[in-house]
C-alpha cells in the first residue's frame, strides 16, 4: 500500500468550560488516532456530542487541537505558521451539513466559489475565472448560468450542490465532508451521495465521511470508524464491520438502526441501551463505555482499554478480547 | 386509567377492530403570495383501536399538516381545512375553537419532532405535566401530581418524584421526548399523534422511545399516528402505511405487503433510493432525479409526473390519477403499475446481502 496520506495520531481537543474554580474541560475529542490513504473514503460514526464533528474540524484545524500529531502527505500540520496553513487548506476542503448556514446569503453563489479561487490565486482573470465557476457548476450537474444567484433561490439539495462546488475548487486532495446528507430529504440524499462518489472516482479524492446514519456509510465508504465519547472504539473495513462488529457498543448501534424490511424488522433482536451518554467533563474511568456495556467486567474499571487488531484490518477497543490497555492510576 | 383494557388487536384483523378516526376528503390550503398553495388534497383513512397508522413522505408533502388540521393546529386564516374528521361521533372539523380545547391534549394527545421546543423552559416538568390533568380531567392539584408521578415512571424517568421540580434544560434530549411523551398520556387520550417524534434523537435513543411507544400503546390500547419521512422506522411499528407526495397518498397498505410488493413509482423510487445496511453493492443509488413540485403550482395530472421514470402516455401529464385498490387492502395512485420484478429490485428485503448480525450472545463474556 503507499503511504497514507493523512495520519492522525491521539488527537486531543479539549474546550474549557466555567471560570476560575468552576473551570472544567470537555474532552470532546480525548485520544482519536486514524489513518486515511490517497483516495479513499474514511466513515466516522457515532452519536451527537461523541466527538465526530470536532475531530473532522481539528484535522482541518479549524478549532485548534489540544495535543497531538496530524501528518498529511509528509506536512505537520499543527506546526504550520498562519501562512503556511492557508496555502495548505487548498489541498484539504471541507462540506458543510446546513447548506443553508454555509453559504453568504448576501453573495452570489459564483462569487462564494470564486472566492476560493481568489484566496488561492487560481484562475485569476476575467474570463478565466467565470468560465472555472461555471465548470465547477456544471461538475456538480447546475447550469453555470446559475452562478449569479443567491442561495435562497436555490434547494437545499442544490445547495449542497454548491457547497460541493466550492470545496472542488481548487483542486484539493481531500474533503471532510461533515453530515453532508443529514439534512436533506431522502430522495434528495441519494442524488448527494451519487455526486460525491462520482467526483471521488474522477478527482482521486479522499474523505473523512462524518455522519450519524450507517446505512449510509456503508454505502460510500471503504473503512469505518466508531467513536464514543471522544474515542474510536472500533475500526473495520465497511462491510466486515457489519458482518462482525466486536465492540459491545457497536453491536449496540448496528441493533438499534432500523432496516426498512418488516420481516427482518420485527424479527430481530435488539440490544437496548440504557441510560445517556456520560458527561465528557467526567468520563467514567477505564473504559468509557463499562456504564452502559451489558458485557462489563471488573477490570473495565481499572484498564483505559486501547485499540488493537482483532481481526485482519479490523481494531477494537475493548478488554473482551485482551487486556490491553492503560492501567488507571489513583 | 379508564375502563377494563381491552386485547391488543393482532396485526392481521385490525380492520376488525372498532373505528377510532376516520378522515374523509381531507383538504388543507393556504393563501400566499405566489397564490393557493394546496397542502393536502383529498385525504381519506381510518385509524382502528390499538393500530399504528404511519404516514411517510418528505418535507412539504403534507404529512404533518394533514394531521395538525385536524384539530386546527394551523393558522387559520390563511388556512383553510375541509373535508371531515370522525373521532368517534364528533367532527373535528366542524368543532369551535372552544370545543377543540376538549379535543386537544384529550381525546387526542401530540408527541412533536423537538422536545426542547414543545416544552416551556420556564415552567418546571411538574407544571407543564398536571396542567392538562387539571384542566381536561379536573384532577386535584395533589391527585395530578400523583398521576404526573407515575406517567413518568411509566415512560422510564427515574425517582420521578424527584424530578418534577426540574425544568427542561435539566433533561438529556431522550429524557425530555419521554417527558414529551407523558404529558401527551396523561389524559389517556383515544389517538396519540407522533410527529417526527424520534427524528431529533440519536439511534439508540430512538430505539428505547419507539420501544416506549408501542409498550404503552398495547397497554393502553391507543390508536397511533406515527409522521415520519424514515422507512426504517415504519417498517418496524407500522400496520399500515401511508405515502404521500404533493398534498395526496399515492400509495396505501399494510407495512409488509408495501415493502414487499411497492407499486406506486414513487414508493418504489424511495425505497430504491435508500442505502439499506447489508447492501453490498456499491454502485450508484437509484436517486429520484428532481424535485418535489411547489404547492403553489402543482402539475395538472399526476403529481409525480415530472420525476417519473414509468409515466407513458399524454394521460399521465394532463389527468389526476384516481387512488385505485389494486389488490385487496392495497391502493394506488398511478395509471401505470410499477412491475413486479422492478418493484422486488427495488425492496430493501431483496436487497440485504448481509443478514443483521445475530445480537443474542455475542460479544458476553
Amino acid at each position: 500500500m503507499s503511504s497514507p496520506l493523512l495520519e492522525v495520531e491521539d488527537l486531543h481537543v479539549h474546550f474549557p468550560v466555567g471560570r476560575g474554580r468552576d473551570r472544567q474541560l470537555v474532552r470532546a475529542v480525548d485520544g482519536v488516532s486514524l489513518t486515511l490513504q490517497p483516495g479513499e473514503t474514511l466513515g466516522l460514526v457515532g452519536e451527537s456530542g461523541c466527538g465526530k464533528t470536532t475531530s473532522g474540524l481539528a484535522l482541518l484545524r479549524l478549532v485548534e487541537p489540544t495535543s497531538g500529531r496530524v501528518v498529511f502527505d509528509g506536512t505537520d500540520v499543527r506546526s504550520l505558521s498562519k501562512r503556511d496553513l492557508r496555502s495548505w487548506r487548498r489541498r484539504a476542503a471541507m462540506i458543510f451539513q446546513d447548506p443553508y448556514a454555509s453559504l453568504d446569503p448576501r453573495l452570489p453563489v459564483g462569487e462564494s466559489i470564486g472566492e476560493a479561487l481568489d484566496i488561492h490565486g487560481l484562475h485569476q482573470g476575467k474570463q478565466a475565472r467565470r468560465d472555472r465557476i461555471g465548470d465547477l457548476l456544471e461538475r456538480c450537474g447546475l447550469h453555470p448560468r446559475v452562478a449569479d444567484r443567491y442561495p435562497h433561490e436555490f434547494s437545499g439539495g442544490q445547495r449542497q450542490r454548491i457547497g460541493i462546488a466550492r470545496a472542488i475548487a481548487c483542486e484539493p486532495d481531500f474533503i471532510v465532508c461533515d453530515e453532508p446528507i443529514a439534512a436533506l430529504d431522502v430522495s434528495i440524499q441519494a442524488q448527494v451521495m451519487n455526486l460525491l462518489t462520482e467526483l471521488q472516482q474522477d478527482l482521486g479524492l479522499a474523505y473523512l465521511f462524518i455522519a450519524h446514519d450507517l446505512a449510509a456509510v456503508q454505502h460510500v465508504c471503504d473503512r469505518i470508524a466508531v467513536m464514543y465519547l471522544g474515542r474510536i472504539v472500533e475500526e473495520a473495513e465497511r462491510l466486515d464491520l457489519y458482518r462482525a462488529p466486536q465492540h459491545p457498543y457497536t453491536q449496540a448501534l448496528l441493533s438499534a438502526i432500523p432496516i426498512p424490511d418488516p420481516v427482518r424488522e420485527r424479527e430481530r433482536e435488539r440490544i437496548r441501551l440504557e441510560g445517556d451518554v456520560p458527561s465528557p467533563i467526567d468520563p467514567p474511568s477505564g473504559c468509557r463505555f463499562r456504564t452502559r456495556c451489558r458485557a462489563v467486567f471488573d477490570a473495565c474499571e481499572r484498564i483505559d482499554p486501547a485499540l488493537q487488531e482483532v481481526a485482519d484490518d479490523h481494531r477494537a477497543a475493548c478488554l473482551l478480547h485482551g487486556e490491553v490497555g492503560t492501567e488507571v492510576t489513583g | 386509567m379508564s375502563g377494563a383494557p381491552e386485547p391488543t388487536p393482532e396485526h392481521d384483523d385490525s380492520t376488525d377492530a372498532e373505528v377510532v378516526l376516520s378522515v374523509r376528503d381531507l383538504e388543507v390550503s393556504f393563501g400566499t403570495k405566489r397564490g393557493r398553495a394546496e397542502v393536502v388534497r383529498g385525504l381519506d383513512y381510518d385509524l382502528h383501536r390499538g393500530e399504528t397508522l404511519a404516514i411517510v413522505g418528505e418535507s412539504g408533502s403534507g404529512k404533518s399538516v394533514s394531521t395538525l388540521a385536524l384539530t386546527k393546529l394551523i393558522p387559520i386564516p390563511p388556512g383553510r381545512v375541509t373535508g371531515t374528521a370522525h373521532l368517534g361521533d364528533t367532527d373535528l372539523i366542524s368543532l369551535s375553537e372552544a370545543e377543540l380545547v376538549h379535543v386537544r391534549g384529550q381525546r387526542i394527545g401530540f408527541v412533536f419532532q423537538d422536545p426542547m421546543t414543545s416544552l416551556n423552559p420556564v415552567h418546571t416538568i411538574g407544571r407543564q405535566l398536571t396542567e392538562g390533568m387539571r384542566h381536561h380531567l379536573g384532577l386535584s392539584e395533589a391527585a395530578a401530581r400523583d398521576r404526573a408521578v407515575e406517567l413518568l415512571a411509566k415512560v422510564g424517568i427515574p425517582s420521578p418524584e424527584d424530578r418534577l421540580g426540574d425544568y427542561p434544560h435539566q433533561f438529556s434530549g431522550g429524557m425530555r421526548q419521554r417527558v414529551v411523551i407523558a404529558i401527551g398520556l396523561s389524559c389517556d387520550p383515544e389517538v396519540l399523534i407522533a410527529d417526527e417524534a424520534t427524528t431529533a434523537l440519536d439511534v439508540t435513543t430512538q430505539a428505547q422511545i419507539i420501544d416506549l411507544i408501542a409498550e404503552l400503546q398495547a397497554d393502553l390500547g391507543m390508536a397511533v399516528v406515527w409522521i415520519t419521512h424514515d422507512l426504517g422506522v415504519v417498517a418496524g411499528i407500522a400496520d399500515r402505511v401511508l405515502v404521500m407526495y404533493a398534498g395526496e397518498v399515492v400509495e396505501q397498505a399494510d407495512a409488509p405487503e408495501l415493502f414487499s410488493r411497492p407499486r406506486h413509482p414513487y414508493t418504489v423510487g424511495l425505497l430504491a433510493s435508500l442505502p439499506v445496511l447489508g447492501d453490498t453493492e456499491r454502485g450508484d443509488l437509484a436517486a429520484i432525479p428532481g424535485l418535489p413540485p411547489p404547492p403553489t403550482s402543482l402539475p395538472p395530472g399526476c403529481g409525480f409526473y415530472p420525476r417519473c421514470s414509468f409515466r407513458s402516455d399524454e394521460r399521465c401529464a394532463t389527468e389526476r390519477p384516481p387512488l385505485r385498490e389494486v389488490v385487496a387492502g392495497h391502493l394506488v395512485r398511478s395509471f401505470y403499475e410499477v412491475p413486479e420484478e422492478q418493484s422486488r429490485r427495488a425492496s430493501a428485503a431483496t436487497r440485504i446481502a448481509i443478514e443483521p448480525p445475530d445480537v443474542r450472545d455475542e460479544g458476553v463474556a
